[in-house]
């Protein structure tokens, strides 16, 4: 029997108070004639089935009918509907692209087999701050051979290459791998095959993998070009497979694959570092230990060759890990801040809820009467606000899918991930569950309060209602959408803040009215000097004849476009200190460059085209060049070994922010174009073409295309942008986030006012009568307004206190985010709070003035 | 939804449960136990109504205004305190009415098909 009524809880509350006696009693019947153990047996599995079968239908029942009633009910209050749905729409949206952009980039673990087991190593050395360096391929084969903790280890680079056929030149990046860099990926080819070892000799033929994105774009998806020969770099590849759709290695721009292969003079040079090591780790061998050994090795290395690698350490981190910090960083702070635009969804739409329950006291109490227990009106009021929640989901998933293609620079790009992340089964499941987490959480304490033993008392009740009890709750709701809010503001304010400020950061050179656009001349065609040289004067001779501009020049690489390339510096009289070798930023020039780019030539003399590898060996340095090995003296004349020869200074120029404006950069050494010997140091080749005119340079480059198509017409033209576009990229992921955030922010601030509105609305509605009695005791016009005002500007002072502490809490947070703005920017908080109390005044005249348009007679009257 | 009853025609077809309770009190009031008890006496013991299916449709049909629990108890020899009674409401018996219209209809066209014998 006990069972039974243990059974009866599936059925719900109602159900069982109403009819679980009558039910026991029936069972009890069929019980006594149950004589035997079969009987019993078949009673009780009658029993389990009925009780399944009827529990089930009569929630669905209850359900069906809450849903028809809350229909009913929203159809007639279709203001408040709408109003619900779009805030909750909101919130969840936000919450919702804000997550799917977290797990895509910090959560889902990368396309690959056992991705946590798939490291990446570096060289790290304690000079210039930087963390991460490629290794030699001498090292590489070192702590390769050395090494226990991994399954396999492979390596790549990056390898810019020229794509040549029948159509227009194209400029692909590839990635050249090792044999053992597919198979630990775990991916299989969509087509024929990819590099066995055997390809990994330097005899072997020359192979080409394609991407998929290559493969349908250039080649549009013709299985017979497996075999079929490609020009890369004028040099002739067999391709000999493509990868599926989705496979992205070691980034997302790399579009095809050839072979890495070392010769023995690969082997010679240690500082000539270029490779990249991927290693899978052994099951039994954990991320520290393989750090701590692979320390080891590096520390042995380094005694070995003192010269070459003093202090040069190696560094283990997942694969998954291998972006920086500020991507990181911002990711998380967008989800706070959804969170926070969620949290304010919900305490508005509890506050909207909890209004309206009051409205429905009566009809709430009615039907109690009627018999209706207090779990059936929770219930009934539940399913309302999830209908209005699950409705809002639907719309907030939209929200989130069209808002996520413009999130889409908070991607890292060096992650082997899609751009935009996809609106798949996870991302539903989570917007579901917060959909629910919505739907109840503004839902159940408003139902609860509603439903209150008390309120057989709202029948006898009269419109005075509001007590006290219940505007406290409402206040506190108000209080912690005010806070929310002054942190959300907070927040981008000081992004704001952080943006200007990095805008206003000198980049060293004047990006206005320079158009810029790459062409990056192959090896080995154009290993000899002399040919690079024809290349250029023909190109800069026909530039700088077009109408308008005012200078041209080729340069190895534009400002922010790399941000490497820098070579040790040894300067002849001062000690070379090995531990701590010095490096400089490193580029080849034309002559005119920095007048071209507005560099200011401080002392000096430009380069020149006199300046041959016949003539003197000079270099042009920059200013804070001068102030690390010069401070005191006169640097003219001074030399210094650099990119393989003693060079001479024959002028400084002003410095310039290489590394982007963010970062403070190496000092820059800038050396004749045609001063290097052929062959020689080839990576750093000009290869960039700036032109600067009078007028819009984005217009300049229609004529700029045929005069490099005519000095070689095998040649492609990449990049092609304005230098003002360029110095704009770099904060493009700083404007987005803080147009995500200052989007938040907005939603949360006019949700907050409309609270505060809500509030107030209804609590000058439901005093009238007081407002009245007082109106007829003489309170004057303006007595009433402040009295309206005051509670609203109290309640907006606590939740502002509030805010502006947890504002602090979270500016600490994203600290890495301010680019040096303080987390306590005295501007910013007071940008917030007056904002704040703005929006308080502005939430709270609206019910004032009703207050004060309160005919006392009438409203004394009403009852 | 006591007022504004719907057209006995839009409950059509009723669930045959529901068919057989209002008919097992068309004659009296009585209690769930009862019921069961006279529907299977009915059916000759061809549909015994669980105590789930019962209370269930009770419960529709309650909210659906086809029966009512009368306030005033049976006579006080035939009463047991336990028991709860139900009684069919004049809106109740027109839909049993109804139905049972659909189902002589219904007969009909299968007598006219010859699925049916005709004194059925």
């Amino acid at each position: 029997m006990r069972f039974y009524r243990a059974l009866l809880h599936a059925y719900p509350a109602s159900f069982r108070a109403e009819y679980g006696e009558e039910m026991c009693a029936l069972f009890a019947e069929r019980r006594r004639a149950a004589t035997n153990a079969l009987l019993l047996a078949a009673l009780w599995i009658d029993v389990l089935i009925d009780v399944a079968w009827n529990a089930a239908h009569v929630h669905l029942d209850i359900f069906r009918q809450d849903l028809r009633y809350a229909a009913r009910m929203l159809r007639r209050t279709p203001g408040f509907a709408l109003t619900v749905i779009a805030v909750a729409a909101l919130g969840i949206g936000a919450t919702t692209a804000a997550f799917t952009m977290v797990d895509h980039v910090l959560i889902r673990p990368l396309p690959f087999a056992d991705s946590d087991r798939l490291v990446k190593l570096y060289q790290t050395t304690p000079v210039n701050g930087f963390k991460y360096w490629e290794l030699s391929p001498a090292n590489y084969r070192d702590w390769k051979r050395a090494s226990t903790s991994f399954e396999s280890m492979g390596c790549f680079t990056g390898r810019l290459v020229n794509l040549t056929g029948k159509d227009e030149p194209l400029s692909v990046t590839g990635g050249a791998v090792t044999s053992e860099i597919f198979p630990m990926l775990g991916w299989q080819p969509a087509l024929g095959r990819y590099f066995n070892a055997e390809e990994d000799r330097e005899t072997a033929p020359a192979t080409a993998v394609l991407s998929y994105g290559l493969w349908q774009s250039k080649f549009a998806r013709d299985p017979a070009v497996l075999g079929r020969k490609i020009l890369l770099d004028s040099e002739p590849y067999t391709v000999i497979g493509v990868m599926p759709e989705g496979f992205y290695f070691p980034d997302r721009d790399t579009q095809l694959w050839t072979a890495l292969r070392f010769g023995p003079q690969d082997y010679v040079d240690r500082e000539d570092t270029y490779v990249y090591p991927l290693a899978r780790l052994r099951r039994d061998v954990s991320l520290r230990a393989a750090q701590s050994e692979m320390s080891l090795i590096a520390g042995r290395l380094a005694r070995q060759f003192p010269k070459e690698l003093a202090h040069v350490d190696a560094t283990v981190i997942r694969m998954r890990d291998d972006f920086s910090d500020q991507a990181r960083t911002m990711l998380i702070a967008l989800l706070g801040a959804a969170g926070c635009v969620l949290l304010i969804a919900c305490t508005n739409l509890a506050n909207l809820m909890l209004a309206r329950a009051m409205v429905r006291r009566k009809e709430l109490a009615v039907r109690a009467a009627m018999g209706a227990g207090r779990e059936r009106l929770v219930r009934q009021m539940l399913t309302e606000s999830l209908i209005l929640a699950s409705i809002g989901g639907a719309v907030g998933v939209l929200i989130a899918a069209f808002a996520l293609p413009l999130l889409v620079r908070l991607v890292p790009v060096g992650l082997p991930i899609t751009e935009v992340p996809p609106v798949d089964a996870r991302v539903l499941a989570f917007a579901a569950l917060i959909t629910v987490a919505t739907g109840v959480g503004f839902g159940v304490v408003p139902a609860l309060r509603a439903c209150r033993g008390d309120d057989a008392n709202a029948l006898r009740e009269t419109s005075r209602a509001g007590s006290g009890r219940r505007e406290r709750v409402r206040a506190a709701l108000v209080v912690a959408e005010v806070s929310g809010c002054v942190v959300l503001m907070v927040c981008g304010g000081l992004l704001m803040r952080a943006l200007w400020r990095v805008r206003a950061v000198d980049p060293g050179f004047r990006p206005e009215g320079v158009m810029t656009m790459r062409t990056v001349l192959p090896t080995p065609q154009y290993d000899v000097v002399a040919k690079r040289v024809e290349f250029y004067s023909r190109v800069l001779t026909a530039a700088r004849q077009l109408p308008g501009v005012t200078g041209a020049a080729y340069v190895t690489s534009l400002p922010m476009t790399r941000r490497g390339g820098v070579w040790p510096v040894e300067i002849a009289g001062q000690p070379v200190d090995l531990a701590n070798r010095e490096n400089a930023s490193l580029r080849f020039v034309t002559p005119g460059y920095f007048q071209v780019m507005g560099i200011p030539l401080l002392e000096g003399r430009d380069v020149a085209e006199l300046d041959t590898d016949k003539s003197q060996w000079v270099a042009v340095v920059s200013a804070s060049f001068v102030r690390r090995y010069w401070p005191h003296d006169d640097p003219m004349g001074r030399r210094f070994n650099f990119a393989l020869f003693d060079r001479t200074v024959v002028g400084v120029v002003g410095d310039v922010r290489m590394r982007g404006l963010e970062r403070d950069s190496e000092p820059q050494v800038y050396i004749p174009y045609k001063q290097v010997p052929d062959g020689g140091v080839i990576g750093y080749k000009p290869r960039d073409l700036a032109v600067r005119v009078n007028g819009d340079p984005a217009a300049l480059a229609p004529a700029l295309r045929p005069i490099i198509r005519e000095a070689d017409p095998g040649q492609p033209i990449t990049d092609v942008r304005t230098l003002f576009q360029l110095v704009e990229s770099e904060t493009a992921p700083r404007a987005v986030q803080l147009g995500a955030l200052g989007a938040f922010a907005a939603i949360a601030f006019l949700l907050a006012g409309i609270g505060i509105h809500g509030l107030l609305a209804f609590a000058v509605s439901s005093r009238t009568r007081e407002i009245g009695v007082r109106m007829a005791l003489g309170a004057t016009q303006s007595d009433i307004l402040t009295m309206v005002i005051r509670e609203g500007v109290v309640l907006a002072v606590i939740g502002i206190s509030v805010g502006v502490a947890v504002a602090f809490a979270a500016a600490l947070q994203i600290r890495a985010l301010l680019a040096g703005v303080p987390p306590a920017d005295a501007l910013t908080f007071a940008g917030a709070v007056a904002l704040a109390l703005l929006m308080t005044v502005a939430g709270s005249l609206l019910p004032a003035l009703r207050a004060v348009r309160v005919d006392p007679t009438v409203a004394i009257r009403v009852e | 939804m006591p007022d504004g009853l719907p057209d006995p025609a839009t409950l059509l077809p009723l669930p045959p449960a529901t068919f057989h309770i209002l008919l097992s009190l068309a004659e009296e009031d009585r209690h769930g136990y009862a019921i069961i008890q006279n529907v299977a006496a009915r059916t000759n013991g061809e549909l015994k109504l669980s105590a789930g299916t019962l209370y269930r449709s009770i419960q529709r049909m309650l909210e659906q205004g086809l029966i009512v629990e009368p306030r005033e108890r049976p006579a006080p020899e035939e009463d047991d305190e336990r028991r709860r009674y139900y009684r069919i409401t004049p809106y109740g018996t027109a839909v049993a009415r109804a139905e049972a219209g659909r189902l002589t209809q219904l007969v009909r066209l299968a007598r006219e098909s010859g699925f049916a014998a005709e004194n059925a």
